[in-house]
C-alpha cells in the first residue's frame, strides 16, 4: 500500500519534471520561449518573465519552486490571455468535465450492455457486435464528430452545431467521446463473459436448477465485473485527453481546446498546466482504479 | 501512450481481407499516379467551382476554394500514408533496438528502458506527442518525430517479450559457444527472426499511426497548409459544413476511416498468422 | 428405483460413443459405485442424469428418476429435479464455488433464487447445515470467500450445499479425490453419516475399487463407454468375473496382500479408438479371436452381471 503510493509519487514527479523540463529541450533561449515566443518583447517584460520563472536559479531550484507553487494552485500567468492559468482553467473545467461524465455514463451503460448481448446471444448478434466494434475503433474521433455534426447537426437539426453550455449541446461531443470506449468496453465485457462462462462453478450453478438469467447475471456478469470495471476506470482515465479532439471539433470551451489554443499560440504556461492535469488526473484515476479491485474481487484483498 | 491494437477476437474472413487488400492497393497505385487519374492540380484554386457538389468533373465535389476533392484525396494519401510509414520506422528502429537491448542483457537497461516507458505510459493518448510539437513547434516533421518517439515504447516492449521466448531457443546459445559476440548474434540472427512477428505487429500498429497523425493534422498540429493531407483537410472542410456541403469533410474522412478499417483487416489476419500477440 | 439409467447411449461425434447402452439403478438408501480409468464416462453418466449433456452430443436410451425420464422432461420440470431432487458432489470444490461470492451465498443461492423460499430462513437452514456437516463456526463461515477456507473445508461445504433442498439422490462424483488422504477419510465418513441419517440413493463415483468395494453396495465398473461388470461389492471383489475387473484390483496393491502387482498393459481407449468386438480385447490377458467380433452384452453371474465371453463358455 504504502509502496504502491509512493511509486505513484514518484511516477507524479517524474512526469511533472518532464512537462516542466520540456521548456529547456525547446531550441533558443528559455526566456523567449516561456514568454511566447514574440519578436519584439521588452526587457522589462523578459526580466519579469526571468524572475516569475526564477530563470536565474538553478535548474533544479527553479523546478522545485514550480512544482510547489503549481501544487499550491499557482500555475503562473497565461502570455496570451493575460490571466491567472488557474482562473483559465477552473472557468474551463467544468464544462470538460461534465463532457467526460457523459460520455462514460454512455459508454459504460452501451458498451457492456452490447457485449452482454454479444456473449449471451452469440451467433448473428455476436458478429454484428464485433464488426460494429471493429469498425468503431478504426475511425478517429475527429471524423466521426463531423459525420455527427453534417448528419444530426445541420442535415436533420436535431442538435445545436456548435457551442456548449446545455446537456443538448453536450450530446453529440459525447456520443463522439463514448463512442471508441464503447467498442473496447463491450469487447471487454463480451471476452470476460465468454470466459467465465467457461468455468465449473457456472455449471454447478446450473446443475442445482439455477435460471439461465441469474446464473448470467449472480455467475457469469459477476465473475466479468473485475476486467470490466478496471477497464472502465482506464478508459475514463484517459478520456479527459480524448477532450483535446473532442472540443476543438465541435469548437467546446473546456480544458482541451484550450490546449490546442494554448500551444497554436505558443503559450507555454498554459500548455504545461493542462498537460500537468491531465497527466495527474490520468495517474490518479488508474490509482484509484487498482485500490477498487479489491472490493470487486475478494481474492485480491489478502495481498493488500 | 496508450496503444490499444484494435484486434478482433475472430480472424477476419478472407474475403474482408482480399477486398481490404485491394482497396489498399488500388489507394497506393492511384496516390503515385496522382497526375495521371486526375487533370487538376491539389491546390489550384478555382473560386467558380467553389464547394462544388458530385460532377462528371469534379468526381468528389470541390472544397471552398474550389479546389476539386478527388484530386487532393490522391495527392493527400501521399503525405497520409508516407507520414505513418515513416513515424513507424523511426518507432521500430529504436523499440527494436531497445527491446531487444533490454531482453538480451536484462538487469539495468531492462530496469531502464521500463522505467522510460513507464513514465511514457504515464501520458495519456497523444499527450506525450502534444508536449513536443508544442516545445518544438508545429509541423509534419515534428508531429511524426514526435509520433515515433511515443510507439517505440510500445515496440520495444513488444520486441522484449518476443525477443526473451527467441533467446530461450538453444540456437542462440550454440552461437555463443561458438564464440559469436553478442551484437553479432542479435544483429545477425535474432533480430532477423524476430522479423516476421515484429512487422505482423506494425501491420496492426499502421491503422493506429495513421490515425494519430491525422489527428494531430486536424488539430493543426501536424502537417500545415496548402498541403491536401487528408486530416488536415477535414479541419479545413469544417466551417463549410455550416452551409450544408459535407462533402469537404465527408470525403477525407471517409477516406481515413476505409483504409485503417483495411489496415485492422489485414493486421488481424496477419496477426493470426503468424501469432502475433496483442498488447 | 430412486435412479434407473436404461440403455443410455451418449454419441458426441467421436469414431465411438462416449456411453454405449449403459444401464444401472439406484435405490432409497442404497450407495452404488461406479468406477473406471480416467475418459471411461464416469462423469458423463452422473451428469446425464441431471440432463447436463456434453455440447452437440445426442441421447438415447432412459435416464429415468423417480420413474420420470430425464431426458425429456419439460424445462420446468427438468429445473425442479435440479433444484430439489438430484444433487451432485464434484471433484474440485475449489473450483465448484464462484470466488467472488460468500459461503453463505453459496448455499442460500439455490433456496433463495430457486426454490423461492424466504431469505432468514435459506440463512438459518445454511447455518444448521454447516453445522450437520462438521463446520465448527458456521456464523463465521457463511461471511468467509471460498479461498479463505481448506479444500476439505470447501468440500464440506458443498456437501452441504448438495444437501439444502433435502435431494432424495447424490451423485459423488470423485468427490474425494482432490483432498489429501486424513481429509479424504472424513469426507468420506461425513458423506456416509449424512447418506445413512437421511436414507439417500447415492451414486459414488470413483477410479478406486478398492474404495468402492469397501464403501458401496453395489459396484459397476465401466470400460470406454460399457458398463463391463455390475455386482454387489463384497461379491465383486471376492471373485471377480470380468478381466478388466481382475486387473483392477491387481495393480492397486492392499497391505499384506502377497500377490504381486501387475498393471493393466496398454492405455485407456480415447474417442477414436473404434471396436469391433469387445472394447478390452487390446489389453485382456485371456483375449482370443473371437473377442474382436464377439459384441459384448451384460451376461449373467452370481449376483450380477459381467459382459466377457468367458462367462458364457
Ligand atoms: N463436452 C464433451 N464433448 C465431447 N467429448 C466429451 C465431452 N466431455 C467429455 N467428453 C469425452 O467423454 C469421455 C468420457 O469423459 P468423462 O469425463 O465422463 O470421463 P470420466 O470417466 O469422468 O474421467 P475422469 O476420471 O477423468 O473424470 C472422454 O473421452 C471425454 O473426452
Ligand atoms: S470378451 Fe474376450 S477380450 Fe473381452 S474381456 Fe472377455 S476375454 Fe477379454
Ligand atoms: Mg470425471
Amino acid at each position: 500500500m504504502i509502496r504502491k503510493l509512493a511509486g505513484v509519487l514518484a511516477t507524479l514527479l517524474v512526469t511533472s519534471f518532464v512537462i516542466f523540463g520540456a521548456s529547456y529541450a525547446a531550441p533558443g533561449d528559455p526566456v523567449t520561449f516561456l514568454a511566447g515566443g514574440k519578436e519584439n518583447l521588452t526587457p522589462e517584460y523578459l526580466a519579469a518573465v526571468r524572475a516569475q520563472y526564477h530563470l536565474d536559479d538553478p535548474f533544479l531550484v527553479q523546478f522545485g519552486r514550480w512544482l510547489g507553487d503549481a501544487v499550491t494552485g499557482d500555475l503562473g500567468r497565461s502570455t496570451q490571455y493575460n490571466d491567472q492559468v488557474g482562473d483559465l482553467l477552473a472557468a474551463r473545467l467544468p464544462s470538460t468535465l461534465g463532457l467526460v461524465a457523459y460520455a462514460a455514463v454512455l459508454f459504460v451503460v452501451f458498451g457492456i450492455a452490447l457485449g452482454v448481448l454479444a456473449a449471451v446471444r452469440g451467433g448473428r448478434t455476436d458478429a454484428a457486435v464485433v464488426a460494429g466494434t471493429t469498425f468503431a475503433t478504426s475511425v478517429p474521433p475527429f471524423v466521426v464528430a463531423t459525420v455527427l455534426i453534417s448528419l444530426f447537426g445541420v442535415r436533420l437539426g436535431w442538435f445545436p452545431v456548435m457551442g456548449g453550455g446545455s446537456l443538448w449541446h453536450l450530446t453529440l461531443p459525447a456520443v463522439t467521446l463514448a463512442l471508441g470506449a464503447l467498442a473496447i468496453i463491450s469487447r471487454v465485457t463480451r471476452q470476460a463473459m465468454v470466459e467465465q462462462r467457461e468455468l465449473d462453478h457456472v455449471t454447478v450453478a446450473r446443475a442445482s436448477g439455477l435460471a439461465e438469467r441469474l446464473i448470467v447475471v449472480r455467475h457469469v456478469f459477476r465473475g466479468a465485473l473485475g476486467p470490466i470495471v478496471t477497464m472502465c476506470g482506464l478508459v475514463t482515465a484517459g478520456m479527459l485527453a480524448g477532450t483535446v479532439t473532442v472540443e476543438t471539433a465541435f469548437g467546446l470551451s473546456g480544458i482541451g481546446s484550450l490546449l490546442v489554443n494554448a500551444i497554436n499560440t505558443h503559450d507555454f504556461p498554459v500548455t504545461q498546466a493542462v498537460l500537468l492535469l491531465m497527466v495527474t488526473a490520468y495517474i490518479l484515476v488508474t490509482t484509484l482504479v487498482e485500490l477498487v479491485q479489491p472490493l470487486i474481487d475478494p481474492r485480491a484483498r489478502r495481498s493488500t | 501512450m496508450t496503444a490499444v491494437a484494435t484486434l478482433s477476437p475472430r480472424p477476419a474472413r478472407p474475403l474482408g481481407y482480399l477486398l481490404a487488400a485491394a482497396f489498399l492497393a488500388l489507394v497506393v497505385v492511384a496516390a503515385v499516379c496522382a497526375p495521371l487519374v486526375t487533370p487538376f492540380e491539389p491546390d489550384a484554386v478555382d473560386f467558380a467551382a467553389s464547394l462544388a457538389p458530385v460532377s462528371p468533373e469534379h468526381l468528389l465535389g470541390a472544397d471552398q476554394s474550389g479546389r476539386d476533392l478527388f484530386t487532393r484525396i490522391l495527392y493527400g494519401a501521399r503525405t497520409s500514408l508516407v507520414g505513418p510509414l515513416l513515424l513507424l520506422a523511426i518507432a521500430s528502429a529504436l523499440g527494436v533496438a531497445l527491446g531487444t537491448l533490454a531482453a538480451w542483457h536484462r538487469g539495468w537497461v531492462d530496469a531502464v528502458v521500463s522505467r522510460v516507458t513507464d513514465v511514457m505510459y504515464a501520458f495519456p493518448g497523444l499527450l506525450f506527442v502534444v508536449l513536443i510539437v508544442a516545445v518544438f513547434g508545429n509541423g509534419m516533421t515534428t508531429a511524426v518525430i514526435a509520433l515515433g518517439l511515443a510507439y517505440a515504447p510500445t515496440i520495444a516492449k513488444y520486441t522484449r517479450s518476443v525477443a526473451l521466448a527467441e533467446c530461450g531457443k538453444p540456437y542462440i546459445d550454440s552461437y555463443r559457444v561458438q564464440g559469436m559476440g553478442g551484437l553479432a548474434i542479435c544483429v545477425r540472427h535474432l533480430v532477423p527472426n524476430m522479423a516476421r512477428s515484429i512487422v505482423g505487429y506494425l501491420v496492426v500498429l499502421f491503422g493506429e499511426g495513421l490515425m494519430s497523425l491525422a489527428t494531430l493534422s486536424f488539430l493543426g498540429f501536424g502537417a500545415q497548409p496548402p498541403s491536401s493531407d487528408w486530416g488536415l483537410m477535414v479541419k479545413e472542410g469544417q466551417p463549410a459544413i455550416v452551409q450544408g456541403a459535407f462533402l469537404p469533410v465527408l470525403v477525407p474522412g471517409a477516406a481515413i476511416a476505409l483504409v485503417v478499417v483495411s489496415f485492422n483487416v489485414i493486421g488481424v489476419r496477419l496477426a493470426d498468422r503468424m501469432g502475433v500477440r496483442g498488447t | 428405483m430412486l435412479l434407473s439409467v436404461e440403455d443410455l447411449t451418449i454419441e458426441a461425434g467421436g469414431r465411438r460413443p462416449i456411453l454405449r447402452e449403459v444401464s444401472l439403478s439406484v435405490g432409497k438408501g442404497e450407495v452404488v459405485g461406479l468406477v473406471g480409468e480416467s475418459g471411461s464416462g464416469k462423469s458423463t453418466i452422473a451428469r446425464a442424469v441431471l440432463r447436463l449433456l456434453p455440447q452437440g452430443a445426442t441421447a438415447s436410451g432412459r435416464v429415468l428418476v423417480s420413474g420420470v425420464d430425464v431426458l425429456s422432461m419439460s424445462p420446468a420440470a427438468l429445473r425442479d429435479l435440479r433444484a430439489s431432487q438430484v444433487s451432485m458432489i464434484y471433484q474440485d470444490p475449489r473450483s465448484s464455488l464462484n470466488p467472488v461470492r460468500r459461503i453463505g451465498d453459496f448455499l442460500t443461492e439455490r433456496m433463495v433464487h430457486t426454490l423461492g423460499r424466504p431469505k432468514a430462513e435459506a440463512r438459518a437452514r445454511a447455518l444448521e447445515l454447516l453445522a450437520a456437516v462438521g463446520m465448527r463456526d458456521p456464523e463465521l463461515c457463511v461471511r468467509q470467500y471460498p479461498h479463505e477456507l481448506s479444500g476439505g473445508m470447501l468440500q464440506r461445504v458443498v456437501i452441504a450445499a448438495a444437501l439444502a433442498a433435502d435431494p432424495a439422490l447424490l451423485l459423488a462424483d470423485e468427490a474425494t479425490s482432490a483432498l489429501d488422504v486424513t481429509t479424504q477419510a472424513e469426507t468420506l465418513a461425513l458423506l456416509r453419516r449424512i447418506q445413512a441419517e437421511r436414507e439417500l440413493g447415492m451414486l459414488f463415483i470413483t477410479h478406486d475399487l478398492h474404495l468402492a468395494a469397501a464403501y458401496c453396495d453395489r459396484v459397476h465398473v465401466l470400460y470406454a463407454g460399457t458398463v463391463v461388470e455390475s455386482r454387489p461389492a463384497k461379491e465383486l471383489f471376492a471373485d471377480p468375473r470380468h478381466p478388466y475387473t481382475a486387473g483392477l484390483l491387481a495393480c492397486t496393491p492392499e497391505l499384506g496382500d502377497p500377490r504381486p502387482i501387475r498393471p493393466i498393459p496398454g492405455r485407456p481407449p480415447s474417442l477414436d479408438d473404434a471396436f469391433t468386438g469387445c472394447p478390452f480385447a487390446p489389453r485382456c490377458p485371456h483375449a482370443s479371436a473371437e473377442c474382436d467380433t464377439w459384441q459384448p452384452h451384460p451376461l449373467t453371474v452370481a449376483g450380477g452381471s459381467a459382459a466377457c465371453r468367458l462367462v458364457e463358455a
